[in-house]
């Protein structure tokens, strides 16, 4: 998986979430169950973890090598300084 | 006198060959295919083998294989005749051990010098 | 068990406990054996979230407002897993520019303005300070609870003096731990190993302390999670205790509550220290965007259970916000309540010790040093010593003496106003304080253009908005404003009340507030933003921040292009950092070629590099003070740096272009490849086949020339051995011909030069004249041949010739493979759909299912399945020219031709389909003269 496409994922799955979280699809289950209660708080759990385990396995796959980072001191200045 | 035999699926030219080997004086037998030769050489031990390449079942390239991986026939004059007149064919043919190959159509006169020649100096 | 001495040595023991953990890991940072160097410590580090709040008042606001307490952390869950993409962008500006704080963030972005900075550090202080003494509140009360019950502690500040109130000296403790753990390096930037390795454990002391109470509550006062439910639903209070409608402004108020938390995550000072400042790697995060979110959901999940039991317990005298404590003590266990009390301890202290390092690091660098710098103070004692490190000593003592003064504002706080509010109050006017940051840092690492005075504006407005709205409020409900603000508005203005400000009435107050002060705030970041110009460091900074994703700006930073000498800037690095570090960072250039005389005049680089370590200690709005105090002439040259970036750009915007191009070209040579693999293909397939028609056209050829040669040379030969050989010649020389005629057929149909005249035709009539020519040659073969044609006239459109050729070839081809005794072949014609279908089988061996589409190759020659030479012993071999060019001839026809297994003779059904001709309009028809 390339970079551009995790970033796509990642975004979507936050929008996927965000959507989850709140109305109108929380209104959905604001139903009580048939003891009386409402099923929301059991909704909001299993959406939940269902968008945590998404990310897990994507962020955890081992294919993914990591970017490549800055490490140690500034190499351009002095480059930049010869001019 | 010695024998020849005639491999070769195309029924005309195995007639044509006969009468060719008998006219010259020589014993022959006949084979249609690659099986049918190597049968024919371990029964009635050739003193020479005329080897058509193209044969249905196992090729002319593997009967002269066979035939020279087996030690008592390693030695026996085997003349590959043949339609495929690429180089390549003919380089293969001798690296497999061939002792002489004519290409198809041929001149009748000259397979038999080369038959009679082939089997003087096995003498 | 609960006796004070015992208590008390627990708690204390426990914090000796954190110093002895910070002590270890910062003894193996210096030995380079990092314990905090994992993803899984950074995600934990992270869980200092969950304060005090979380640990006492989520029960408490699940068992008053339902599910909303879950949304403080779905919104730091929404943050996180976009955090691989917007908290790697900070950390990665973060460590380009040294930033020591969110304040330093928000100053070094527009400019590195010390107002901006000092700006930030006051609201913090603001907001924050209360959160502070919440935990204090926190340790307070769950202290006394725990002494006191079952009577219900009262007035617990009131009857004591402070030396009494154990908070007091927790946080005196905290002060010491701080001081010790938290400003070992000058450099704020750095990260504090022993700190986080502290937090990190207390992270796991809260999470496992409540999953213990939570375990206990279902599983031992209740029978399970269905026994505590039932119960509860059979509770009249509680029928809608899980409902949205329990949730203030319902759902309205949830998406409020929502986006404040989310925002409130990244931008709450001790946040930005955890997920930025202290971060060691930026490839943490991806462990931490998913983990971190996991704890949440784990330490929330008895949450809902233990607050029902509380209310369950039915003492209306029990505050909701104390359930995970008073649930145990009711219970009667004697250790238990013990753990929560030290779970509820770790969560009030990470919070307090990441809060005040924070928040500490933000006055000394942007309310304190600003000041001094400007004074004459530090002139004077810049002149009075030759400049040896003393002010290193007084930047430490700064720091220090503000993280006391925080945590007394905190403890001060708590004992005057603490007992007005509830927990939960206190921590969500905090967040929305703390919300004011996101816009200013948020839209400006994205938006290039926002300015200092948009940032300036959005900031005043946004948090006077907030002050207005839900702190002043928050002042008149705890008595000490008259409340007829609230009812009647300021001054009496109907529309300035407070919580209803321009008439809008009928929401929650926090989202409420959120809405009026981020409208305001955005609003004017944004609208002044584009009223305003930036200077020539901020449009740097700008595009430093917005572009820092950019591989090759990494470390890009302005340069100092006036003068100065190694001298001044040793002198001046040495003063605030200390001789050693000031040393290291001037050996550090190694292209001052030795001449380390302080008259040499210093690098661009160097200069830069010391603006950073300047940066890292004193945040970067007093660094550039500083270093333009030493620097003469000229001194920033930030046309270089912004003409670097804008080339950047365009060669960016050149690259893609370029890359566009590149992958266009890319295509079309892969196409040509693809043509030329293609023309390559066919060249070979050509050789093949001119080798393979050399070597048919050889076959007859060499039979023609063997025996013509033996006619020659022979001249006594028999009369019938004469005559027979003569008739091979004939009969190869027709072979040869026709093999001839083949080829060319075959290359007309091919290169589509095959000239064919269709006319209407009665297919049954045809198929009968064609059997009746290979009637003999069959019989000869001994071969029976049988026709079944339909009577009545069976018309397609074709080439009569063609199709001759072809109904020949196919009984041909079928008498060839007939079985060697009996051979049978049968020719059938039937209407299939709008076809004729003319099928043509023997009673050979059949074709195999792989053999069924090579037969069509050209010079295929069939071996039989049963492993013998192609055709029946005596019957002669086709050329294999014959059906690819009866299939051309079909196709070209409109038809098909294909083989299947025999349906009444067992052996191969070669089967040829043409559409059946349209009807005819017999007036018409020039078909229909005779």
């Amino acid at each position: 998986m390339n970079r551009r496409q995790e970033k796509a994922r990642l975004l979507a799955l936050a929008g996927l979430a965000l959507l989850l979280f709140s109305p109108p699809l929380i209104l959905l289950f604001d139903q009580p169950s048939t003891n009386g209660l409402s099923w929301l708080p059991l909704y909001l759990f299993v959406a939940w973890g269902a968008v945590i385990g998404m990310a897990a396995w994507w962020l955890e796959r081992p294919d993914v090598t990591p970017r490549e980072k800055p490490t140690g001191a500034p190499q351009e200045e002095r480059q930049q300084h010869e001019k | 006198m010695p024998k020849v035999l005639v491999v070769d699926d195309e029924p005309n030219i195995v007639l044509s060959l006969e009468f060719l080997m008998q006219r010259a004086g020589f014993e022959v037998a006949t084979a249609e295919d690659g099986e049918q030769a190597l049968a024919l050489v371990a029964e009635q031990s050739p003193d020479l083998v005329l080897l058509d390449i193209s044969l249905p079942g196992i090729s002319g390239f593997d009967v002269l294989e066979r035939l020279r991986a087996d030690n008592t026939h390693s030695r026996l004059p085997i003349i590959m005749l043949t339609a495929h007149g690429r180089e390549v064919e003919r380089e293969k043919g001798f690296a497999l051990g061939a002792d002489d190959y004519i290409t198809k159509p041929f001149s009748t006169q000259a397979l038999v010098d080369k038959v009679k020649g082939l089997l003087n100096e096995e003498r | 068990m609960r006796s004070d001495p015992i208590m008390l040595s627990v708690a204390f023991g426990y914090l000796a406990l954190l110093f002895v953990i910070a002590a270890w890991a910062d003894r193996r940072a210096e030995q380079g054996r990092s314990l905090i160097g994992s993803p899984t410590v950074y995600a934990l580090s992270i869980a200092v979230y969950c304060t005090a709040w979380t640990f006492y008042g989520s029960v408490g606001r699940a068992a008053v407002y339902g599910p909303s307490f879950l949304l403080i952390y779905l919104g730091p869950t929404l943050a996180m897993l976009v955090g691989p993409l917007l908290i790697r962008k900070m950390v990665r500006i973060a460590r380009a520019q040294r930033i020591t704080s969110i304040a330093d963030f928000i100053s070094a972005r527009y400019g590195k303005s010390d107002g901006l900075g000092a700006l930030v550090a006051l609201i913090a202080l603001l907001g924050i300070t209360p959160y502070i003494a919440l935990q204090l509140k926190a340790i307070t009360l769950s202290h006394a609870i725990l002494t006191q019950y079952p009577a219900f502690p009262t007035d617990i500040l009131a009857d004591a003096g402070f030396w009494n109130d154990k908070s007091f000296w927790v946080a005196l403790v905290l002060a010491v731990f701080i001081i010790l753990f938290g400003t070992r390096h000058l450099d704020a930037s750095e990260r504090h190993e022993g700190m986080v390795a502290a937090i990190a454990f207390e992270s796991l002391v809260k999470l496992v302390a409540f999953l213990a109470v939570g375990l206990v509550t279902v599983f031992v006062l209740y029978n399970g999670p269905g026994d505590l439910f039932a119960r509860a639903a059979a509770h009249p209070a509680l029928a809608q205790a899980l409902s949205l409608e329990r949730v203030p402004g319902g759902a309205l108020g949830w998406v409020g509550m929502l986006v404040l938390a989310t925002l409130a995550f990244l931008t709450l000072p001790r946040q930005f220290q955890v997920l930025v400042v202290e971060n060691v790697d930026e490839d943490h995060i991806r462990r931490a965007s998913w983990l971190f979110p996991l704890y949440l959901l784990v330490i929330n999940i008895f949450v809902i259970p233990v607050a029902l039991a509380g209310v369950l317990l039915g003492d209306a005298s029990l505050s909701p916000d104390s359930f995970v404590l008073t649930l145990p003590l009711a219970a009667g266990f004697d250790g238990l309540p013990l753990l929560v009390f030290i779970g509820g301890l770790s969560a009030a202290t990470g919070m307090m010790i990441v809060e005040t390092i924070a928040l500490s690091t933000m006055v000394s660098n942007h309310l304190i040093m600003p000041l001094l710098l400007r004074s004459s103070w530090i002139h004077l004692g810049s002149r009075l010593s030759g400049g040896q490190g003393e002010l290193t000593g007084w930047l430490l003592g700064i720091r220090r003496v503000a993280i006391v003064l925080i945590l007394l504002l905190g403890y001060l706080y708590h004992a005057l106003i603490g007992d007005a509010y509830s927990l939960v109050t206190i921590g969500l006017v905090s967040f929305a304080a703390a919300a004011q940051f996101a816009p200013a840092m948020l839209i400006g690492m994205y938006w290039r253009g926002a300015t200092r005075a948009g940032a300036f504006s959005a900031l005043i407005l946004g948090i006077l908005v907030w002050a207005y709205t839900l702190l002043i409020p928050g002042f008149a409900q705890s008595g000490w404003l008259d409340m007829a603000l609230l009812d009647d508005g300021f001054a009496g203005i109907d529309w300035l009340r407070p919580y209803a400000l321009f008439g809008l009435e009928g929401w929650d107050i926090y989202t409420h507030s959120l809405f009026w002060s981020l409208l305001a705030n955005v609003g004017a970041l944004v609208g002044v933003s584009l009223f305003s110009r930036q200077s020539r460091l901020e449009q740097t900074q700008a595009a430093l921040f917005t572009e820092a994703m950019h591989p090759e700006l990494m470390y890009r930073t302005p340069l100092w292009h006036g003068q100065t000498t190694l001298g001044e800037l040793h002198k001046l690095l040495s003063r605030y950092l200390g001789t050693p570090t000031a040393l290291r960072i001037l050996d550090g250039d190694d292209r001052q070629g030795g001449d380390t005389s302080a008259a040499h005049s210093a690098s661009p680089a160097l200069i830069a590099r010391a603006e950073r370590a300047l940066a890292g200690a004193l945040g970067n709005a007093s660094a550039r003070v500083l270093i333009n105090s030493v620097v003469r002439g000229e001194a920033l040259d930030l046309n270089a740096v912004l003409s670097i970036l804008d080339t950047t750009s365009q060669a960016l915007e050149y690259n893609r272009r370029l890359e566009q191009k590149s992958r266009e070209l890319t295509q079309i040579s892969e196409a040509l490849q693809a043509a030329n693999e293609r023309l390559r293909e066919l060249d070979r397939l050509k050789d093949e086949f001119v080798a393979m028609v050399s070597h048919e056209l050889r076959t007859p050829l060499t039979s023609i020339r063997a025996f013509a040669e033996i006619l020659r040379d022979s001249d006594n030969l028999p009369e019938d051995k004469r005559h027979h050989f003569l008739e091979v010649v004939v009969h190869e020389s027709q072979r040869l011909s026709r093999l001839i005629e083949e080829i060319l057929d075959l290359a007309r149909l091919e290169s589509g030069r095959l000239t064919l005249h269709p006319e209407r035709l009665d297919l049954a009539d045809l198929a009968r004249r064609s059997a009746d020519a290979v009637q003999r040659v069959q019989e000869e073969r001994g071969v029976t041949l049988k026709v079944d044609t339909p009577s009545s006239p069976a018309e397609v459109i074709g080439d009569p010739d063609r199709l001759e050729q072809v109904i020949i070839n196919l009984l041909d081809n079928a008498s060839k493979f007939a079985a060697d005794d009996q051979g049978r072949v049968r020719l059938a014609l039937s209407r299939h759909k709008q076809h004729w279908r003319l099928s043509v089988e023997d009673n050979g061996p059949g074709i195999g299912e792989a053999e069924r589409e090579r037969v069509f190759e050209k010079f295929h020659q069939l071996e039989r399945q049963d492993g013998g030479d192609a055709p029946a012993r005596g019957r002669p071999r086709g050329s294999g020219l014959g059906l690819p060019i009866s299939r051309g001839i079909v196709a070209h026809l409109g038809g098909r031709l294909w083989v299947e297994d025999g349906p009444t003779l067992g052996g191969a059904c070669l089967i040829m389909e043409l559409p059946q001709a349209p009807a005819e309009d017999t007036a018409t028809s020039p078909f229909n003269s005779d």
